[in-house]
């Protein structure tokens, strides 16, 4: 651990992903708190005011307010939540789901290798804006879906990943006596191959937490993830669109907001993967 | 080779029946079709009539033979809000998609490969620092932001360039643009760390020690064998410039399959979904399919480990 902060710590780009992402947590942890205003009360007086850095009135809106009336800052702050939410639940059904089909298809390997990693091809026929587009468009949209959606898109990766790692481990020495020892498959999968699975693992969810951001705020954007009136940052985007003349703000800072958490999960997952292990560097 | 080639074949038409059948599978995830297709408030009669013309009160297994037969012909049913064949709705849109998709991927890759080649060759200059900063905040700007702020300085802000719509090509550089950036970020990147890689390689050493001019060098020995990554990362960034020309369609109101389907998908005209993404798949394992042929004719090992 005292390694892992040390290098994190030389490494500039490594530690900047980081805070970002510390950052991003605790705020979505105490979005109620931190937010200056309440997110969804509407002030129709107020309407489009542009940011001030004024510290005195009530009228303050650091980062200016939307079409009717609701501070930007706390909309940012109270979507910064449904982002966590939705993306932390994605990427942990997606990884379950795929790190569980991946230790069966490198374990068992034969027929049963041959079918999950058939699916996992087929599924990436489809671009998977597409492939959540067409699940969307039966289920209708929903937070539950969306993230249902999102985690259906990500396993493939998970399930590559942990059956190299699988195929690898099979046959190396400690898992071999525990089978000479007489332990069953499913003891020999958690016990002994399923922790060494999961540095892998964890370096593939991080840069996935940076796809399923974006891919969940595109389809709020589309109109077809996060439903108002809560709070999203692709849905606050989208909203800005039909002001981008007269209000800048409303698009721009949810816009910032996204790039930043985009890229600070981008630049820890590249560090984490260099630092954890240089060879998964094919991994995207 | 031709080995290599049947196979690739093989696996590309298991691929548009994976497609079809992941199509078939969605369109059933409710259980009832119908309830799906017809507008809400439709009677239990209307709903009972609309199963049977559709055929959904057969065995599913007929259903999904009779939708495969129907599919490959291109026969997604009629489109509910057009009242007219949902493929032939989507195919009037497909060249407006195609033309946008082709030009990005030129610029994307013009623009990519420069600043991968810059950064690769500078290294240690504030100019890579520069390019590397851009690419990464480029990999992490989603493409509908980037639209958002094309638009606010180029069309708002300067009035230089039409916000959105379809005609001149003063339409088409504004949407072209945002995807092109996209991909770019990513070709840059990959082309840059591939580059680094090989400038250490002994061949590249010797080239060197012979006295060979630089240019010729970088351009005979690294950037040649640099690029076959950036070609392997085609099919990926097909990917991804479909599912980008969705997103910018739909911003820049460009009248391709893109925006057709998100509209489709509001609307609830489910065949024109259904068609829209069978079309677009189609053409992302049509581009694997060359990419993965070419590549084996660029690179004599990956057909010999098949």
């Amino acid at each position: 651990m005292k390694r892992f902060l040390h290098h994190l710590v030389a490494s500039r780009a490594g530690l900047f992903g980081a805070i970002c992402v510390v950052l991003f947590v605790a705020v979505s942890i105490g979005a109620p708190i931190l937010a200056p205003k309440d997110p969804l009360k509407i002030n129709l007086a107020d309407r489009l005011a542009s940011p001030t850095l004024s510290l005195s009135t009530v009228g303050n809106y650091p980062l200016g307010t939307d079409q009717i009336g609701r501070d930007i800052l706390s909309r940012i702050i109270s979507g910064s939540r449904v982002t966590l939410i939705v993306a932390a639940t994605a990427v942990l059904l997606g990884g379950a789901m795929g790190i569980s089909l991946g230790l069966v298809a490198g374990y068992f390997g034969g027929w049963i290798e041959r079918i999950i990693m058939r699916l996992a091809d087929l599924q990436l026929s489809i671009p998977l804006l597409l492939f959540a587009l067409i699940v969307i468009a039966v289920l209708g949209p929903s937070l539950v879906n969306l993230v249902i959606v999102l985690a259906l898109t990500g396993w493939t990766r998970f399930a590559r990943i942990t059956r190299g790692e699988v195929l690898s481990l099979r046959e190396r020495e400690f898992v071999l006596s525990a089978k000479g020892a007489g332990a069953g498959h499913l003891r020999i999968l958690f016990r002994h191959i399923l922790p060494n699975v999961l540095t892998a693992a964890i370096v593939v969810a991080t840069l996935e937490l940076a796809r399923v951001v974006i891919l969940e705020s595109a389809l709020s954007f589309l109109g077809l993830g996060v439903q108002p009136p809560n709070a999203s940052w692709g849905r606050m985007l989208a909203d800005g669109r039909e002001y981008v003349a007269t209000a800048w703000w409303l698009s721009t800072f949810p816009g910032v907001a996204i790039v930043l958490i985009v890229l600070g999960v981008n630049l820890l997952g590249d560090w984490m993967r260099d630092f954890f292990d240089p060879k998964l560097s094919g991994v995207r | 080779m031709s080995r290599y080639v049947l196979f690739r074949l093989g696996e590309a038409l298991i691929s548009v029946w994976g497609l079809l059948t992941i199509i078939f599978v969605a369109a059933r995830l409710t259980g009832d079709p119908a309830l799906l297709m017809l507008p809400i408030g439709s009677t239990e009669a209307q709903l009972a009539e609309f199963r049977h013309q559709m055929g959904f009160d057969r065995p599913l297994w007929e259903q999904y033979v009779t939708f495969l037969i129907n599919a490959v012909q291109g026969d997604f049913g009629e489109s509910l809000l057009h009242q007219r064949p949902a493929m032939e709705v989507v195919l009037e849109r497909f060249p407006a998609t195609l033309q946008l998709a082709l030009t990005a991927l030129v610029m994307g890759a013009v623009i990519g490969l420069v600043t991968g080649f810059v950064a690769a060759l500078k290294r240690g200059t504030i100019l890579e620092l520069l390019a590397m900063t851009l690419a990464l905040l480029g990999q992490a700007t989603p493409i509908f932001w980037l639209g958002v702020v094309l638009i606010l300085v180029f069309a708002v802000q300067l009035g230089w360039l039409p916000a959105g719509g379809y005609g001149t090509l003063a339409h088409l550089v504004l949407p072209a643009i945002t995807l092109a950036l996209f991909i770019s970020a990513s070709i840059a990147r990959l082309l840059r760390s591939s580059m680094i890689e090989i400038l250490k390689e002994n061949y590249i050493r010797t080239a060197f020690a012979k006295g060979l001019i630089i240019r010729r060098i970088h351009m005979h020995h690294t950037a040649r064998n640099a690029l076959i990554p950036v070609v392997t990362m085609l099919g990926i960034l097909a990917g991804e410039l479909l599912s980008g020309a969705v997103v910018a369609e739909t911003i820049y109101s460009w009248p391709g399959v893109g925006s057709l389907i998100i509209l489709a998908v509001q609307s609830k005209d489910f065949p024109v979904v259904q068609a829209g993404v069978a079309i677009i798949s189609l053409n992302f394992i049509l581009i694997n399919l060359v990419v993965d042929l070419t590549y084996g004719l660029l690179d004599p090992r990956i057909r010999i480990e098949r």
